[in-house]
């Protein structure tokens, strides 16, 4: 099988790196090749954060260029069109509505750009956009964004859903097991297929 | 796979893996981006002992004793780290080891979380001691292990390149036994005292091992040829080599370098010979090329890569592309997405909401204080809206430099101008600056932000904090105590949620006739330990829009339009902590805990 390639984007502290983490394991539990490329360090603190998974029969690269993004799985509204152009023409944005400010806009030195997801249309992009912040506190936490994102996600795989909780289970603390496969239904349930 | 054997691991997870299966029992280190995981991984195993050091040069001298005593042992750091620890590494170069000793060093192409993009390529050449450069995690493993092996069999120190890609990157590796090869320490005037008569028997031992290093180079199993189409061959290394597999799978030849010092001539002349051009693709400085035309052999290079930041399929599909080193019908395609018309605000890194640093940037910039940084989470200090700190340079140099400005301007600059450093920072290289300042005597003020961590690189302990890597109660250095130990008779602690008490004494300590030491005392607001306060809410109908709140930069504070249309301050109740930093600057008591009964 040829690569194929997921983005996951977002603001630093959301927890993309545990969605990445949980894409891993799963598609290694798969048989595929796997190669999945973190961010640490300074960008870690609020700045624009992206991490590349990448699968298949042999994986070179460690990351995704313009144009080659099957997935952009955004946990931020602003990042999903920040990061648009890593989009294959025919690829999938699935994003969460939550729009977070970042600096310029808050001290007023720029402006959040309006009706984004309207736009990303226009541009021609498939886009799955849902409102990860309330299922994820509908779930019981905030923090479960990343899990609600990747239900939502689990859709375009045919992956069946008992693989998908062993990977969960595999990256997620016991104790937030049960939050997080309610996450993980909430998301699958919403939005377009 | 489905073999038990294989885990998708991180490279510097993989690179501890490595360790551990060689049989490493001393490891010690200092954190850096992109090296730290290879330490706090291998501190996971009981067998091996492990340390954060306070600067890598004690970390390397520290693994250097452990090898003496025929101990494996591993110290690990970033680029930068390296340049710390170098004098001890030009010298092992010449004493050479006992047990093996491998040296990981971790550059950052592209600078996600560096100062500078130094090649320590550079090093390994002026160290001459080899340096191998895995690609994947699976070769991190093994040349780990491998290079245990080289340090042994050729009596040297080894170097162990890792790149962001390769040390972020997970990929999947096959895990194997560990083994602990044990030697006795035997005492060796000769070889181990480095006074002139003993180095200049050493040196050339040196200059042989790098032939017989050589040799090993061209025959073993580090470098390999990968032939293929044979309009181009491309020398590569470490996540070069992965770009220039995905753009061109076997349609060009490959000599894919594991071993970057010394190369292998008669290897590289013999590709050469089998190709009609040769191209080198590697990150930042021409290394390999200037080494391959020092041969004779002609080469491309940076006339058609760039020298700086790193590289991607994209960028090597495109430069190689228009060199016209390929025919027409080879030229790789350029992927290409769609892009928006509308202009993307940028997302720079911020200080974290409730970071005990803002306040006190805050009462610095309110003071209209010269203030010269250090390398940390702090360094966020030069970001508008603080747009504090106005010099970063290397570790330590806030105080190092606060010196020398304070003694040039002959005492003018002394009561507006402070170093600002982390606290293990200053158990880093500030210590001796603070010496310093406390023998050649210049009225000079140092603050210590003292979060009780080390931050930036994702809660590492150190000195200061009284714990050790395994997170178990450890010797805790006083700051204070160690400042007036030092002749400082004004050392004063400030809370930095108090913007008040960091104002008066900030004025006092710039104001007193003699040197100071202020703490800016506490910890990182994203620790675990730390109990915050329920988030802060504004009261719209006493906001009066003045955004007197917004000078501190924090991200949970934000301006939007009230129910009455005006501009009113919002708090984002997901970031606040309650800190309470913006509500002492706000006119009016707008801002009150969210856990305040709703008025009616």
């Amino acid at each position: 099988m040829n690569t194929k390639n997921i983005m996951i984007v977002g603001v630093g502290g959301q927890g993309s790196l545990l969605a990445s983490k949980l894409l891993g394991q799963l598609f290694q539990m798969q048989g595929f090749d796997v190669k999945v490329s973190e961010v640490h360090g300074m960008s870690q603190r609020g700045g624009s954060v992206v991490t590349y998974v990448r699968y298949g029969d042999k994986v070179y690269s460690p990351v995704i260029d313009k144009g080659e993004a099957d997935f952009i799985v955004s946990f931020e509204l602003l990042e999903a069109a920040r990061w648009l152009p890593y989009l294959k023409p025919e690829g999938v944005i699935v994003t969460n509505t939550q729009q977070i400010d970042p600096m310029p806009v808050i001290t007023g030195a720029a402006a959040y750009p309006e009706d984004l997801v309207a736009k990303m249309l226009e541009s021609g992009a498939r886009v799955d956009a849902l409102d990860c912040l309330k299922l994820a506190e509908q779930a019981g936490s905030s923090k479960a964004v990343n899990i609600v994102l990747l239900g939502r996600l689990s859709h375009y795989f045919d992956i069946s859903e008992d693989v998908w909780m062993e990977a969960l289970e595999k990256v997620v603390p016991a104790r937030f097991l049960e939050m997080n496969k309610l996450a993980f239904a909430l998301g699958k349930a919403q939005g377009q297929a | 796979m489905g073999n038990e054997n294989k885990r998708l691991l991180l490279g510097n997870a993989a690179v501890a893996r490595g360790l551990y299966e060689a049989g490493v029992t001393f490891i010690s280190s200092y954190p850096g981006t992109p090296s730290t995981e290879i330490t706090e991984e291998a501190a996971k195993f009981d067998e091996i002992y492990c340390e954060w050091a306070p600067n890598e040069k004690v970390a390397m001298e520290a693994a250097f004793g452990a090898s003496l005593a025929g101990r494996r042992s591993f110290c690990g750091q970033k680029h930068v780290g390296l340049n710390v620890a170098a004098d001890p590494l030009y010298t092992m170069s010449y004493t050479g080891v006992n047990a093996g000793m491998v040296i990981g060093v971790a550059d950052d192409a592209g600078m996600h979380s560096s100062q500078n993009e130094q090649d320590s390529r550079h090093h390994a050449i002026a160290a001459k001691v080899p340096m191998l450069e895995p690609s994947d995690s699976e070769e991190a493993l093994c040349f780990a292990k491998l290079a245990f092996e080289i340090s042994e069999s050729f009596d040297t120190p080894v170097l162990l390149k890792m790149c962001t890609r390769v040390a972020h990157s997970q990929s999947v590796v096959t895990l194997g036994e560990r083994t602990v090869p044990v030697k006795d320490y035997v005492k060796d005037i000769a070889k181990y005292v480095m006074m002139p008569g003993n180095a200049k028997k050493r040196h050339p031992f040196v200059e042989e091992r790098t032939r017989k290093l050589i040799a090993y180079a061209e025959e073993g199993p580090l470098n390999r040829v990968e032939m293929g189409g044979t309009h181009l061959g491309i020398i590569t290394a470490s996540t070069s080599y992965q770009y220039v597999k995905e753009v061109f799978g076997d349609s060009v030849s490959v000599l894919k370098l594991g071993m970057t010092n010394p190369l292998p001539e008669k290897l590289i002349r013999d590709f050469a010979s089998q190709v009609d051009k040769l191209l080198v693709v590697e990150e930042l400085d021409p290394i390999i090329e200037n080494h391959v035309k020092a041969m004779g052999i002609p080469v491309h290079g940076k006339d058609v890569l760039p020298m700086i930041d790193e590289f991607s399929q994209n960028l090597i599909a495109e430069k190689i592309g228009a060199s016209g080193l390929l025919p027409a019908e080879e030229i790789p395609v350029v992927h290409k997405g769609r892009e928006l018309s509308e202009a993307i605000p940028v997302r720079p890194p911020v200080m974290c909401a409730g970071c005990p640093h803002r306040g006190l940037f805050y009462t610095l910039k309110k003071n209209r204080c010269t203030v010269l940084g250090d390398i940390g989470c702090y360094t966020l200090g030069a970001v508008a809206p603080l747009s504090s700190i106005e010099m970063t340079l290397c570790m330590g140099a806030s105080i190092g430099a606060v010196h020398g400005f304070n003694k040039a301007t002959e005492g003018e600059s002394e009561n507006h101008t402070v170093a600002v450093i982390g606290d293990s920072t200053f158990m880093h290289s500030g210590m001796t600056g603070l010496a310093n300042v406390a023998y050649n005597q210049s009225n000079s003020t140092v603050i210590i932000l003292d979060n009780s961590i080390t931050g930036m690189t994702g809660h590492q302990q150190n000195p200061t904090t009284g714990y050790n890597i395994k997170g178990d109660p450890a010797g805790k250095i006083d700051l204070e105590a160690l400042c007036r130990a030092m002749g400082f008779n004004r050392v004063r602690v400030v809370d930095p949620y108090n913007l008040q008490e960091c104002d008066q004494v900030l004025k006092e300590e710039l104001a007193a006739a003699e040197p100071s030491v202020i703490i800016s005392r506490r910890p990182c607001a994203l620790l675990k330990y730390v109990k915050h306060n329920p988030p802060l809410r504004v009261k719209t109908d006493k906001c009066i829009g003045c955004k007197s709140c917004m000078r501190i930069g924090c991200p949970a504070v934000s301006m939007k339009p009230g129910p009455d249309g005006k501009m009113k301050a919002t708090i984002d109740n997901t970031l606040c902590v309650g800190c309470g930093v913006c509500a002492q600057l706000c006119p009016v008591d707008a801002f009150v805990s969210s856990a305040a009964p709703e008025e009616v």
